[in-house]
């Protein structure tokens, strides 16, 4: 029996070997372009935009979403074809460069990677093909052709850090961060410094939802629920969560306890119909635009002007920004404007690490 | 009798060539259905894939991503063949690449001293996580099904610790992605470019050497000899002398080592630093595919090969406007259509063999009823 299986099973690697052999000679890129030579003249009205989502691609409620929205907007706008991939967690840096090449290849231009993940792959390839336009967002590639579309998180949060020092009762106020990556990091040093510099007596609890590699704590409201629990617990009556989908388990949580605020992120999370029930407890959202970034990336090229270089999305230009829906913060907006000016007219330097 | 076994050798060859056929087709089936489900037509599909997949890059990548595959599949089969359930190798793997990745950054030494170092940190720490499992199991009797998922969970932790700016960490330019000190250029592994195709991972010589000595101390040996006696019954493994405890505690530890493998090729050939974005979950992967595998080093090659195929070649029907998730669903239905058509196959033997067994009695029966009646 063991050696019959191990012949059959040796010729059969043999045979699988001797196909690879022969097959060897074209490539991928050659076979689609022997079979569809008409895909790059059905682009030419319009933009053929082709994007490659992070973890958790389109629908996923939050960072990739926002993205999408900025896409779905341009495509609205010029016409022409969106092509969308997803990001794997397995995903080795071989497969970002092929997802980005795949697109190259096909004649996408702009090509956008959403997320610093594809930073090292998008150097080379943007490298390799330098007549197209690439695009990346949170991170920066250093390449010539590419634009490198930032958002300066900690001013935003520096505004929700003022007023929540202004809103807390209990001069207590937390802080819950989805993963503990730098990015993150950014939202807790400006909502630190912003309680701080409005309150130095205000105690802030600042914790994280999950570790390292593991983005769990992006996408667990369960988790979010038990941290801002805890904070409540603990006596903090305003709790600022980034952390992705985390976010609405932390605001659910607020919405229990009577008198005490939630501050959303990324998107207006008072008009998020999902959330419709608790909005009485969302005093205001930080909110970045990353739909802005991406849309004005795809309109320069309509345009035929591409953007490069890096782009950074500031609260001055209103790439980031504290929205008032609800008018929780009506009565303090004048000394929130004031701290806005304050950051725009480089008074105060906002740190980006905690 | 030498045409006798030459009858059986042939039956059971239909036997074994039976069960993954029909695990494929029925895979095929399932699959078919389901794209039809969403709308689209399942045989340009499939036409699709074995078109994009017999392109020579795919070809290249297919046979880097099982690379990676086959040392997981090889670490998880080690285990198997002992009854115990590795599902740590996910954070040994981790753990490993992470420690060797720290400590290949901190060097510059000769290419030929460094490389050899760090798989050996990278076995070393794998096998050190992958211990503590397994002198719980021996000394305080804890399942290592649950300790090695707390392991994987702990072991994420504290690379997520380690790995900040300040300790062994270091940020980018933009400041959003935080790795390890990249490897000197010379300590990269070698690998052989094949122009247009892409670049073949050298490192598939190490994983083939892992199989060799894989099938060679399970298969040769008198150590894999009480390995596998102890996965089939500890009882009767311990009443021929073996110590199990000991056992249990080695091949954990081997299990380890070979977990400690896995991120080498991405490590050494690919990223060449530890960061964020490194890959998870190839510790479960190697589960599927030394299942697949049936745990021998052959399948488990076949078993990788089949699954970076899908990989490649999946990732172009999204391309192609598939929907993404129809990967998982392959992959998934292939899985479970071997292990059911093993089972099946196995019982049907069986029960072949059992009706021969009984029609030769029988005859035997009837032979000596008819000699003593002509006596």
């Amino acid at each position: 029996m063991r050696r019959v299986t191990k012949i059959a099973a040796s010729g059969i690697a043999t045979a699988a070997l001797a196909l690879s052999v022969s097959a060897c000679g074209s490539t991928s890129n050659e076979k689609d372009k022997a079979t569809d030579g008409s895909s790059s003249s059905a682009g030419k009205n319009g933009v053929k935009v082709g994007v490659a989502y992070d973890v958790g691609g389109r629908g996923d409620h939050s960072f990739n979403d926002s993205a999408a929205r900025g896409m779905d907007k341009a495509k609205a706008e010029f016409g022409g074809e969106l092509k969308e991939l997803t990001a794997k967690t397995t995903d080795t840096e071989a497969d970002r460069v092929q997802r980005l090449t795949d697109l190259a290849d096909a004649g996408y231009n702009p090509i956008v990677g959403i997320g610093y993940a594809y930073a090292n792959s998008m150097k080379q390839v943007a490298t390799k093909y330098p007549k197209l336009t690439f695009g990346i967002v949170d991170s920066v590639v250093d390449a010539k052709n590419v634009d490198n579309i930032v958002f300066t998180e900690e001013q935003g949060s520096y505004l929700a850090g003022v007023a929540a020092a202004l809103k807390t009762k209990s001069h207590h106020v937390g802080f819950i961060g989805g993963v503990d990556v730098p990015l993150i990091k950014k939202f807790e040093a400006g909502f630190n410094q912003g309680v701080k510099d409005t309150d130095k007596s205000i105690k802030v609890d600042n914790q994280y939802l999950s570790h390292g590699s593991d983005t769990s704590g992006f996408a667990s409201p369960d988790k979010g629920k038990a941290a801002a629990q805890g904070m409540l617990d603990k006596g903090a009556d305003v709790i600022y969560s980034a952390a992705g989908s985390s976010g609405n388990g932390s605001i659910e949580a607020v919405n229990g306890k009577k008198g005490t605020w939630a501050i959303g992120v990324d998107s207006d999370q008072y008009n998020i119909a999902s959330l419709a029930k608790y909005k009485s407890s969302i005093l205001t959202s930080v909110v970045k635009n990353v739909d802005i970034g991406v849309y004005e990336l795809v309109k320069s090229v309509h345009d035929g002007k591409p953007k490069v270089g890096t782009n950074t999305y500031a609260l001055a230009d209103g790439g980031v920004s504290l929205v008032t829906s609800g008018g929780f913060i009506d009565d303090i907006q004048v000394k929130i404007d004031a701290a806005k000016k304050k950051i725009i007219d480089g008074t105060v330097k906002v740190k980006t690490t905690p | 009798m030498k045409k006798f076994t030459a009858r059986i050798d042939k039956e059971r060859l239909i036997l074994a060539l039976a069960a993954p056929v029909l695990a494929v087709v029925a895979a095929l089936v399932v699959t078919a259905l389901v794209i039809l489900a969403t709308g689209k037509d399942p045989f340009a599909a499939f036409s699709d894939m074995l078109s994009y997949g017999s392109a020579s890059d795919s070809q290249i990548y297919i046979l880097n991503k099982a690379t990676t595959y086959y040392l997981a599949g090889i670490a998880v089969a080690i285990g198997f063949r002992m009854n115990l359930f590795n599902i740590g190798v996910d954070g040994q793997y981790r753990m490993a690449a992470f420690f060797a990745a720290v400590v290949g950054g901190a060097l510059s030494l000769p290419g030929i001293v460094q490389i050899p170092l760090m798989i050996a940190t990278a076995m070393l720490v794998g096998a050190m996580w992958a211990g503590i499992a397994g002198i719980l199991k021996v000394t305080r009797g804890v399942s290592e099904v649950i300790s090695t998922i707390m392991l994987n969970a702990i072991a994420t932790a504290v690379i997520g610790y380690l790995m900040q700016p300040g300790r062994l960490g270091q940020l980018d330019d933009a400041g959003t992605l935080v790795s390890t000190k990249p490897l000197p250029k010379s300590s990269w592994f070698f690998s052989i470019d094949t122009g247009p195709a892409g670049v073949l991972w050298g490192f598939f010589v190490i994983a083939a050497l892992a199989g060799l000595a894989y099938w060679f101390v399970l298969g040769r040996t008198r150590f894999g000899f009480d390995l596998r006696a102890v996965g089939q019954s500890e009882s009767a493994a311990s009443a021929s002398g073996v110590s199990v405890k000991k056992m249990i505690a080695t091949s954990m530890i081997i299990s380890g080592a070979m977990a400690g493998l896995i991120g080498m090729p991405t490590l050494l050939n690919d990223s060449h630093m530890y960061s964020n974005d490194f890959p998870l979950g190839i510790g479960f992967t190697g589960i599927a595919i030394a299942l697949l595998g049936r745990n021998h080093p052959v399948g488990i090659a076949l078993g990788a090969l089949l699954w970076g195929f899908l990989e490649r070649t999946t990732n172009h029907l999204e391309f192609m406007g598939y929907d993404k998730e129809i990967l998982g669903v392959i992959q998934g239905v292939i899985v479970l259509c071997v292990v059911i058509a093993y089972e099946v196959v196995r019982r049907y033997g069986l029960k072949r063999q059992q009706q021969r067994v009984g029609a030769e009695l029988a005859a035997q029966a009837a032979r000596s009823i008819k000699k003593e009646v002509t006596a």
